[in-house]
């Protein structure tokens, strides 16, 4: 326990002081909702109520946490390259407290932009929400995170290459992303991309996203939110496996 | 307790494919005493300490660590000692005051503030605390590690190459903390160098390794006086001829050759010194040069494996380390 809260201080101490990460962060999901979410919905009309900007918002969340999650991976290829996964290697704490750790520090980071994505969102008007809907989309983005930055950690462990990971996880995020219904919903698609979207882990949570702040789901909440604990669960077994393989 | 046996290493061996790194090594150390393992580039030192710290398994044999299992019982080992590592292990976006609170929570030191404060005074860095380790110099940086180590109060703290690459002024500081904390703390301390004039100032035992096995054990005096009391470098201009000459006046002598150069070692080299030079003129080999000093390790290891401790193939690595932690050093 001592160690998991150690190892998170450490990671959250971190990304507070890094502003740029966080400011920059915003960036891409900010100009996805202004000018894709504008762009689109004036081609396609007000389709669903609150309009094409409104669906899209719980997918730029969506994409903002998996983007913040599994790029904190990046920290695990770091510390080792800096030599700093040696101090924790030899402490007298778990490997798995280790990976729980990081992977609390990382979904910390991830919600935190996430809220504030959410809150710019909410300023501008796209989406409106209440105290209960906030409290149900906390545990949710949980889930989302500690298993994306777990997927992350999984590569990282294998990895020593800051740009070889880089590559990879792009490789991995993007088909996740887009196959995740965050732009188009899931009922006229083609059997295999509908297929494809069924197995993507993130489609059940920018649906469950989509269900608490719109009001409109494929599926209901709590087959999104069973389908988002078991994945994360394994993603937590998986990543602390390869992590106690790790070499170094 | 002092006397009984802290590591205990038997047979230990590590391989890394084909090549055996650690060779069956055996080693015992004492409870209080300064020992190094001093070793050419790639002899084995990290790995070994790798091995007792836990973070790396070894291939066969077995080490026991303040009397625990470093395979079977890591947690308690873990707890018990510290590290140095040879490379950069700080985090350079946190102060110096940081990284050692994540020690301190980390091993659950108890009083912190307190410790960290005391620790921080050691390696004088108390008005450094709240500095960005990134604009550390490579000489600070290396003083907060060996804060760091300590600051749990270990039994047994790993130097590994703690003053590589710093000028002499730092290498002196830190010589000196070592030896303070060893006096005051009674901390065992292992540390590999391959700088000779390390292990003679510091060391109480030395063990001289060499392709992953140890190829000498003795106090530093010890390995100097088995040795003779002083060299003879000899530069001349046909070392075969000049050795064979040695070889057939029976000079109480042990040499070896690198280019042109012959060491010859003696108890009595001040009268020894004429009567070679003269022998030597007199068959006809010339002597460009002789230098006449008292017998170090760096002499020992040449006796011990005909090679010089630094003109190693080594040495490319040895540079490349350098310019990494000048890099380092610079972010
Ligand atoms: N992870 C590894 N995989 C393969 N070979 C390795 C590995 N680690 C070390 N070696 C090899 O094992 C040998 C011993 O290396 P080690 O790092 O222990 O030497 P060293 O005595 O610490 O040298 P140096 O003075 O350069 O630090 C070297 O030949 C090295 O190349
Ligand atoms: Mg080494």
């Amino acid at each position: 326990m001592r160690g998991v809260y150690t190892i998170w201080l450490r990671e959250t101490l971190r990304f507070v002081r890094n502003k740029s990460r966080l400011v920059g962060s915003m960036g891409m999901p900010l100009f996805f909702l202004l000018f894709m979410g504008t762009g689109i919905g004036s081609v396609i009309g007000d389709s669903a109520g609150g309009g094409y900007t409104q669906f899209m918002a719980p997918g730029v969340l969506g994409m903002m946490l998996l983007f913040g999650s599994v790029f904190s991976g990046l920290n695990v290829v770091f510390d080792k390259q800096f030599g700093f996964m040696k101090e924790m290697l030899v402490a007298p704490i778990s490997r798995e407290a280790i990976v729980l750790g990081k992977a609390l520090g990382g979904a910390t980071a991830a919600m935190l932009q996430a809220v504030i994505l959410l809150a710019l969102v909410y300023a501008f008007g796209v989406l409106e929400f209440n105290v209960v809907s906030l409290a149900l989309l906390i545990p949710v983005m949980f889930l989302i995170s500690v298993g994306f930055v777990c997927v992350g950690v999984a590569f990282a462990s294998k990895l020593d290459d800051p740009h070889g990971f880089q590559l990879i996880m792009n490789f991995l995020i993007m088909p996740l992303f887009f196959l995740s219904t965050a732009f188009f919903p899931l009922d006229n698609l083609p059997p295999w991309l509908k297929t494809l979207s069924l197995l993507d882990p993130l489609t059940y949570g920018v649906d469950a996203m989509r269900s608490i702040l719109v009001g409109q789901a494929a599926f209901p909440l709590w087959v999104d939110v069973a389908v988002l604990a078991g994945f994360s669960t394994l993603a937590v077994l998986v990543g602390a496996r390869l992590f106690k393989d790790m070499k170094l | 307790m002092m006397g009984s046996t802290i590591v205990e290493i038997r047979s230990l061996t590590k391989r890394f494919g084909k090549l055996t790194a650690v060779d069956a090594m055996n080693l015992d150390i004492q409870e209080g005493e300064i020992f190094g393992l001093l070793g050419p580039n790639g002899a084995g030192k990290t790995t070994t300490i790798s091995m007792l710290s836990t973070t790396l398994a070894p291939t066969s044999g077995k080490a026991l660590v303040a009397r625990h299992d470093v395979v079977r019982e890591q947690d308690a080992v873990r707890g018990a000692i510290g590290i140095v590592f040879q490379g950069q292990s700080l985090d350079t976006e946190l102060t110096a005051y940081e990284n050692l609170d994540f020690h301190a929570r980390l091993y659950a030191v108890g009083d912190k503030e307190t410790r960290i404060k005391e620790m921080l005074e050691l390696v004088g860095l108390h008005k450094n605390r709240d500095t960005l380790v990134k604009n550390f110099s490579g000489g600070m940086k290396r003083r907060l590690e060996i804060a760091r180590g300590l600051l749990h109060k270990p039994k047994v703290l790993f130097l590994d190459e703690p003053t590589l690459g710093l000028d002499p002024q730092t290498r002196r500081h830190i010589w000196e903390y070592v030896k303070r904390i060893n006096r005051e703390d009674g901390v065992t301390i292992l540390l590999t160098t391959h700088y000779m004039e390390e292990a003679d100032y510091l060391c109480g035992g030395v063990a001289i390794i060499d392709y992953g096995r140890i190829i000498s054990l003795d106090e530093p005096q010890k390995l100097k006086s088995r040795l003779g009391e002083t060299v003879l470098d000899f530069h001349v201009s046909d070392a075969d001829a000049f050795c064979g000459l040695l070889k057939k006046n029976k000079c109480k002598t042990k040499k070896s050759a690198v280019g042109g150069r012959v060491q010859v070692v003696s108890s009595d080299g001040e009268e020894l010194l004429p009567k070679l030079v003269s022998l030597a003129e007199r068959n006809g080999v010339q002597v460009k040069g002789v230098s006449m000093h008292s017998s170090t390790l760096e002499d020992v290891f040449m006796q011990l494996t005909g090679r010089t401790i630094r003109d190693e193939a080594g040495n490319e690595k040895e540079t490349l380390r350098q310019r990494f932690r000048a890099m380092e050093a610079k972010r």
